[in-house]
């Protein structure tokens, strides 16, 4: 049943008694035509849109634990498509695009907010950098304005704008950015996918892949073998350890990322606001908590929570930039394992397995990407060509030279 | 966390900064027939192991020492650390 005001109407006059469970729990079948392993946002985009865009069938996604545990709930939820390069700025757009009919698609409230996005300048080089990724932004569909000092300042009057090593400059404001409400995104495509009969399968490890003379044939999971005609790998965080089963190794590293939720406080933010001196955002929540975060942490970890010098640097930047934070409590904080990628761009490429698709390397962006990622990726494994917009992010571009590296920073995964 | 480091005793993490996967160390001869490829493995493919990890740490604000550190990465646990340059010793670099 569809879901809309007046069902919430009704049901709140009946005892909200007619919710049903958003999703099936069903059992895994000997054998699907396609395996998706990995139930966070990109697994279940693309789930979604196989099932919508690309009419197939008989579809299942294989998760470990339990939709909406992994990074697609520990994300600090921020959307924009405010890349620079040719190989990355037209992938975001799509997904931003894609953002922007969410709801209505799905039919479910994910709280699609574009209440803009301003990265702040503070030199005039700096400024120039960002007159340069505008115009890129614009050329490629995409929004961005330059703001001087005055035009931040009527934005955000409390921001330490005559800070005497980092006065605030202007600023690239990106409108059409903003945040999403992060689990809702994750139960909105997992409902809109076993709508159409995708098998979700929760509590479900795939342990190895049964692979025959170069071809997949399917996976080994902690609740028996599962048949596949393909298996696409969507499990960012965990790609080293989840590809290797195939024999694969990966140019991607695992790091840890922390984020941060204070106490709840009257409107403040009204936007997503990022430090350009030091390595900080903040934007609020509906719920009124500031939700922000800086570096990761620097060092390989799969252990889904860092150590306090980096919540210390975190927090040093935001007082740099918002003294007002000063007697704010601090809420929680929280960590994430990142795929952090040889060049800080991400991959939706087949592997030398044929029928073995791979989606990975999404560093510390990947919330953003979710629908476009899920759509590429569909596109790949259904057609087995990849979309346009993704046709750069190929495993083998480091053998032929064709890295997408943003920030010009080398092979060195915790940099970027 | 805390490294011991073999010269200095236990010393905070945070004077450090991190390098990588300690197979950094091995670097390639640039002359072989395969250097392309083994230079292309080398730079950018990991191992990138939940568990045992041993990595590069580069005492910069100490005393500017090169380090093994060998670490758990699902406890950040660190069970040894060694002087990168006895480590390469150890493996036929720098004679």
């Amino acid at each position: 049943m569809g879901y809309s005001g007046l069902r919430v109407i009704y049901e709140a006059l009946t005892g909200h008694k007619g919710w049903k469970p958003a999703w099936r729990d069903p059992a895994p079948q000997s054998e699907y035509d396609i395996v998706i392993v990995g139930g966070g946002g990109h697994g279940l985009a693309t789930a979604y849109y196989l099932a919508r865009e690309f009419g197939q069938a008989r579809i299942a996604v294989l998760e470990k634990g339990w939709i909406g545990g992994g990074n697609v709930g520990r994300n600090t939820t921020i959307i924009r498509s405010n890349y620079l390069l040719d190989g990355n700025e037209p992938f975001y757009e799509l997904s931003l695009r894609l953002w922007e009919g969410l709801e209505q698609e799905l039919n479910f409230n994910a709280m699609v907010s574009q209440r803009g996005i301003l990265n702040l300048v503070h030199t005039d080089a700096q400024r120039d950098a960002a007159r340069r990724r505008g115009n890129a932004m614009i050329l490629n569909g995409s929004d961005a304005e330059l703001l001087d000092q005055d035009g931040v300042r009527a934005l955000y009057p409390f921001l330490n704008f005559d800070d005497a090593r980092f006065p605030i400059k202007g600023g690239l404001l990106h409108r059409r950015g903003g945040t999403v409400r992060h689990d809702g995104v994750a139960w909105g495509y997992a409902r809109a996918a076993d709508r159409r009969g995708v098998d979700i399968i929760q509590n479900c490890e795939v342990t190895g892949f049964r692979i025959e003379n170069g071809r997949v044939r399917g996976v080994e999971t902690s609740r028996g073998y599962i048949g596949a005609g393909k298996v696409g790998v969507a499990v960012a965080g965990s790609s080293s350890r989840v590809m290797q089963k195939a024999g694969l190794r990966l140019p991607i590293e695992s790091h840890v990322l922390q984020a941060f939720v204070s106490e709840g406080l009257k409107p403040l933010i009204p936007g997503v606001i990022t430090f350009g001196a030091g390595h900080f955002y903040c934007s609020q929540s509906d719920k009124g908590g500031l939700v922000f975060g800086g570096d990761i942490d620097m060092y390989n970890s799969y252990a889904q929570r860092g150590n306090l010098p980096v919540i210390e640097d975190v927090l040093e930047g935001g007082m740099a930039l918002i003294p007002a934070l000063g007697r704010v409590r601090l809420l929680r904080a929280w960590g994430g394992i990142m795929d952090m990628s040889m060049d800080g761009s991400p991959f939706i490429d087949r592997t030398g397995i044929e029928g073995l698709y791979f989606n990975g390397g999404w560093c510390y962006g990947g919330f953003k990407a979710t629908p476009a990622s899920g759509f590429c990726f569909a596109h790949l494994m259904a057609t087995d060509r990849p979309h346009a917009v993704a046709g750069a992010y190929r495993l083998d571009r480091f053998r032929s030279g064709h890295m997408i590296d943003e920030k010009g920073q080398g092979a060195q995964p915790n940099l970027h | 966390m805390i490294i011991h480091h073999p010269l200095l005793g236990p010393r905070d993490a945070q004077e450090f900064v991190y390098l990588g996967d300690a197979s950094l160390i091995d670097r390639p001869d640039w002359q072989a027939e395969d250097a392309a490829g083994a230079f292309h493995d080398y730079l950018y493919l990991r191992d990138n192991p939940a568990g045992l990890h041993r990595e590069l740490w580069f005492h910069e604000q100490g005393d500017r020492s090169w380090l093994v550190v060998t670490r758990d990465t699902t406890t950040h646990e660190i069970t040894s650390v060694e002087l990168a340059r006895d480590v390469a010793r150890a493996r036929g670099r720098s004679r």
